[in-house]
């Protein structure tokens, strides 16, 4: 399995206990700590295997999950999510017509229907949003994960392209688009004859690749892989690694 | 999942409260003083109430937006050259045509979408805001976290109605028999929806657990 070494942990209590035996952690430097993203819990990062799942212990939110061969799944997941809205921007989307007149449309054309309407920004923003985002997010992924999956050392800037892949997760908005779709297909209806086509179903599995995208996804794996590979990400002028593997975990409250 | 309500509420130690500073976006631990996560790039932010400028900022422009939203008309439909009649409709507007013709089930969508979920939004998030950070129980604290990732999941579905709005006037363009046009209203609706979620984003969870006493008084 590649990549997916150190995960975290279990939770660690106000007293160390057991723990400060085996020194896997720091904590005047923070080194082999994780905090909840949600309560700032403090967590001692640990070998996890692939398909457990740590929790928070105090919020329960999910701190990691690796998954066998995530990596491989997640670059086929977006590469498939690429071919989709290349082909969701070429293909006729819906087609209209009523008394003689019709009308198809790809996205393509709706973005020149508009292209010099006082509502430019409007357009843009909303095929930003269901094919820029989703297609550059693709690309970040793949950019970040693949000399991983490889075991190859990451390429520059690896972090900052899946730190951007993050931050534009909400703002991709491809299965919002297809209930609007729905929406819209109702209320005109009564107006004229609807005909969907490829780019429409196009969408509709996107929503699926997305799914499964968001199963494999485990955010600290990944983290940890491209820190592993290495990105030099010590603090401090001598690099003090954490020591990566251990033997007995303390014996804490271990939820699976 | 780790039922935490029925933990005896022991206390956890925060990275705060070690004296270290969590990223909130991988969560890597960080010396106090370091500014920028070195794994990842995102700015280091201690979790403390003036993080909440930011949220009440973003969340004044939602609502500011919010206003012509409902105001102006969303799109205005033109049909057989003004012999059918011309309509403009707002957003409440179409909610009430959809029942007039009898689709209930589309109306509930869009009434959800665009009038519950926006209202609902500023409310939860001032709320959010204006609780964080003072003492409660762990059982509030859970209920404000759910709270919070309801309003995080929720927020971008609001966006319905402004992508039906580009879907109708890019297709229904046949000349002479039916256009319809967006209005003014969908892009303050666009921008709103856009704040909110911004706002949400840019509450700190954490400050939902920071209140917390140090130990039960049970």
């Amino acid at each position: 399995m590649t990549g997916l070494r150190r995960a975290c942990a279990v939770g660690w209590r106000h007293y160390l206990g057991p723990m400060e035996r085996d020194k896997t952690y720091d904590l005047a430097t923070g080194a082999g700590l994780m905090a909840c993203p949600l309560c700032d819990a403090l967590h001692v990062e640990e070998d996890l295997d692939p398909g457990e799942t740590a929790r928070c212990v105090r919020c329960g939110t999910v701190l990691a999950k690796p998954r066998d061969g995530a990596f491989a799944q997640l670059i086929a997941l977006a590469f498939t999510s690429m071919v989709l809205l290349v082909g969701a921007v070429f293909f006729p989307f819906l087609e209209v017509s009523t008394m003689g007149f019709g009308n198809a449309s790809s996205l393509f054309d709706v973005a020149l229907a508009f292209a010099d309407g006082v509502l430019l920004p409007l357009v843009i923003a909303v095929l930003a949003m269901i094919i820029g985002l989703p297609i550059t997010r693709s690309f970040l992924l793949v950019y970040t994960l693949v000399p991983l999956a490889q075991g190859r050392p990451p390429h520059r800037h690896a972090a900052r392209a899946f730190r951007w892949s993050e931050i534009l997760r909400p703002w991709s908005m491809a299965e919002i688009f297809v209930i609007g779709t729905a929406v819209a297909l109702v209320k005109v209806a009564g107006l004229a004859t609807v005909h969907l086509g490829p780019a429409f179903w196009a969408f509709c599995a996107l929503i699926f690749v997305n799914l499964a995208s968001r199963a494999f996804m485990c955010q600290t794996s990944i983290w940890d892989a491209i820190e592993d590979a290495g990105v030099r990400t010590t603090f401090g002028p001598d690099p003090v690694r954490p020591q990566p593997a251990r033997t007995d975990p303390p014996a804490l409250a271990h939820d699976a | 999942m780790s039922a935490p309500t029925d933990q005896p509420a022991a206390p956890v130690l925060t990275a705060h409260r070690a004296g270290l500073i969590g990223c909130h976006r991988c969560g890597r631990v960080w010396p106090l003083e370091q500014d920028r996560c070195r794994r990842c790039g995102a700015h280091l932010v201690p979790p403390d109430r003036r993080g909440l400028q930011k949220v009440w900022a973003w969340w004044l422009a939602g609502i500011i937006a919010y206003i012509p939203a409902n105001v102006f008309p969303m799109m205005s439909t033109r049909t057989f050259a003004g012999l059918a009649g011309n309509s403009e409709a707002t957003i409440l507007g179409g909610v009430m045509e959809l029942i007039h013709y009898g689709s209930w089930d589309i109306a509930i969508i869009v009434f959800v979408a665009s009038v519950i979920v926006p209202v609902g939004k500023f409310i939860a998030i001032a709320w959010l805001a204006i609780v964080a950070g003072r003492p409660a129980t762990t059982d509030q604290a859970h209920t404000r976290l759910k709270i919070y990732e309801v309003v995080e999941f929720i927020g971008r579905w609001s966006m319905i109605d402004v992508f039906v709005v580009a879907i109708l006037s890019a297709l229904v363009q046949l000349g002479f028999v039916a256009s319809i046009h967006p209005g003014p209203a969908a892009v303050s609706f666009a921008l709103s929806v856009a704040f909110t979620m911004l706002s949400a984003q840019s509450f700190d969870a954490r400050l939902i657990w920071r209140g917390l006493p140090l130990r039960s008084r049970r």
